[in-house]
């Protein structure tokens, strides 16, 4: 067979699978670069959501009818997508939750309420969004376990060489990472952390929410334990995540919410748990959601991981060197070739709400905020920062629009 | 004049770019501290009574966007001079007015941010009633 070079991912082409960007906003064309905090959804999912609901919809695991098995075979194919996805052996493995933030909640209610105590010892980094950060956090202080976290350099990237200190201070029996930053964009050694964690006989948690939308994931060679993700950043729709846990640690571990469908039999005085992955999926679960979050990952396989990640890292690239130029913007984070497409910076002398509300007017969405990781803000000495961020419907143009943006805030507020 | 015009008046980026009692008084009779937990802003408040209750001297530091600055900055302007009680129970509308823009609900908690942690220093240093709003502020909900 002939080796061909792998088509680029045509943007532009792209951008006409995704209906909102046919309308105007302020009169201009939509800018989206705020794709880290939700991405926007191509009419291929769209579709799949109205088609569960106008053909196959019933409730899942309970009818004997027609319906409700349609609708469970195509709830329990998108769960088979979800496990491809991530390079799971099993889909039992496979969890649905509402979001990846749910997912780590379970990890730290059902694995940690069990598993941690005083002497033990909790690891996160200073990177952590608050969703991968204080429910462990939370937890700790509930079990009387000790709450540590990996800190970072000027750059924005871990500091491994202090994984040792942490080890000689206490048992590590759990350490969360995130495999990307969602406010600097810093893609992290998630491989290296999870042997050293493996090593502590911890186990290791990957919030993979910033990191599924933008690169291909193999957990088994990321070497986790517990994975994270959420649809709504990775085309998918809002209201639908996914948490994969190795089959024996989930097999050991209570349930997170207790309901209907997660029971196999309930008396007065037992109730024992349905298997896997039922046992975590309490009441009726995002139905017509999980199916078009299978869809969304047809969507992204399609295109290509690879392809969306090389077209993300040519625009960070770009956008790096386009504010670089201007000598009034503060970019914080590691150099293009170790983040994702995500760029956080600061205009001198303008607030990021500001920055944000000026650009808005110019049809540009980014983010201003502490994007949910505020001890990341305090480490950089900054209160909020702007963020943009980039995905596979991200033109050249409108990181021009957006610099072109900044010298007219600048223009209005200094 | 457009939306955008408005927002950014010339009146509000005065009080921005010169913010009126801005600073810390030193020994304060009260102060308090407020937080923007969308933004992580923060403003502190300083008060210093006179006679009776009346507000002798009011200054306010922190970090905030050019809405939350001005605001803060006109906010001074107004309660200067005035008594404690009588600021207590000023309504969210008669700064708003004197902003005189318009702002969408996520804006209104920047631009109220300095009124509702200046009801609390109030609260503490003379015991005046305290708005909902101002729950979670200076950690009022800790204590």
């Amino acid at each position: 067979m002939a080796v061909t070079a792998k088509p680029k991912l045509d943007a532009q082409k792209l951008r006409a699978d995704f209906p909102i960007f046919e309308q105007l906003v302020h009169g201009k064309p939509l800018a989206y670069l705020d794709s880290a905090v939700t991405s926007q959804k191509p009419r291929y999912v769209l579709d799949a959501l109205l088609n569960f609901y106008e053909t196959s919809y019933g409730n899942v695991h309970r009818g004997v009818y027609w319906l409700s098995e349609r609708a469970t075979a195509e709830f329990e194919a998108a769960r088979d997508k979800v496990r491809g996805f991530v390079n799971a052996p099993s889909a039992k493995e496979v969890i649905f939750t509402r979001n990846a933030t749910e997912a780590l909640n379970l990890v730290a209610y059902a694995w940690g309420w069990d598993n941690l105590g005083p002497g033990d010892t909790v690891v996160v980094t200073e990177l952590e969004h608050h969703a991968n950060f204080v429910p462990f956090q939370f937890i700790a202080q509930r079990t009387g376990a000790t709450f540590k976290a990996i800190p970072i350099d000027g750059a924005g990237e871990l500091q491994l060489d202090a994984l040792d200190g942490l080890a000689a201070e206490g048992n590590i029996k759990l350490v969360a990472v995130g495999l990307i930053s969602n406010s600097l964009g810093t893609i992290n050694p998630v491989e290296k952390i999870a042997a050293w964690a493996h090593e502590q006989g911890a186990v290791m948690v990957v919030d993979a929410a910033q990191a599924a939308p933008h690169k291909a994931i193999d957990l088994q060679t990321l070497g986790a334990d517990f994975l994270a993700i959420s649809a709504h950043k990775m085309c998918g729709p809002s209201g639908v995540g996914a948490l994969w846990g190795k089959a024996e640690l989930l097999e050991a571990m209570s349930p997170f919410n207790m309901g209907g469908q997660m029971i196999r039999q309930v008396r007065m005085e037992k109730t024992t748990w349905n298997e896997l992955p039922y046992k975590f999926e309490a009441g009726t679960p995002p139905m017509a959601e999980a199916v078009a979050f299978g869809a969304a990952v047809d969507y992204l396989t399609a295109i290509g991981l690879d392809a969306i990640e090389e077209h993300e890292h040519e625009l960070a690239a770009y956008a790096l060197d386009r504010l670089g130029e201007l000598d009034w913007i503060t970019t914080y984070g590691p150099p293009a070739d170790r983040r994702a497409g995500i760029v956080s910076f600061n205009v001198e002398g303008v607030h990021p709400h500001d920055v944000a509300q000026i650009l808005d007017w110019e049809g540009i969405a980014i983010r201003a905020g502490h994007h949910c990781a505020q001890p990341l803000m305090a480490k950089l000495g900054v209160a909020a920062t702007n963020r943009a961020s980039f995905y596979l419907y991200t033109v050249r143009d409108e990181i021009d629009r957006l610099v072109a943006g900044l010298h007219k805030v600048r223009k209005v507020l200094t | 004049m457009s939306e955008f015009d408005q927002l950014y008046r010339e009146v509000i980026l005065d009080h921005y770019k010169n913010p009126r009692g801005h600073g810390v008084i030193e020994g304060a009779d009260a102060e308090a501290d407020g937080q923007n937990p969308l933004c992580g802003d923060e403003v502190s408040i300083y008060v210093s009574f006179g006679e009776d209750d009346t507000i002798e001297d009011v200054k306010f530091s922190g970090r905030g966007c050019a809405i939350s600055q001005a605001s803060t900055s006109m906010l001074m302007e107004m309660v200067k001079g005035r008594s404690a009680h009588e600021v207590a129970t000023m309504s969210k509308d008669d700064l708003l007015e004197e902003v005189g823009i318009p702002l969408t609900p996520i804006r209104l908690k920047c631009a109220l941010l300095g009124l509702w942690t200046l009801k609390v220093a109030l609260h503490k240093g003379k015991g005046t009633p305290l708005p909902e709003e101002a729950a979670g502020l200076d950690d009022l909900s800790l204590n």
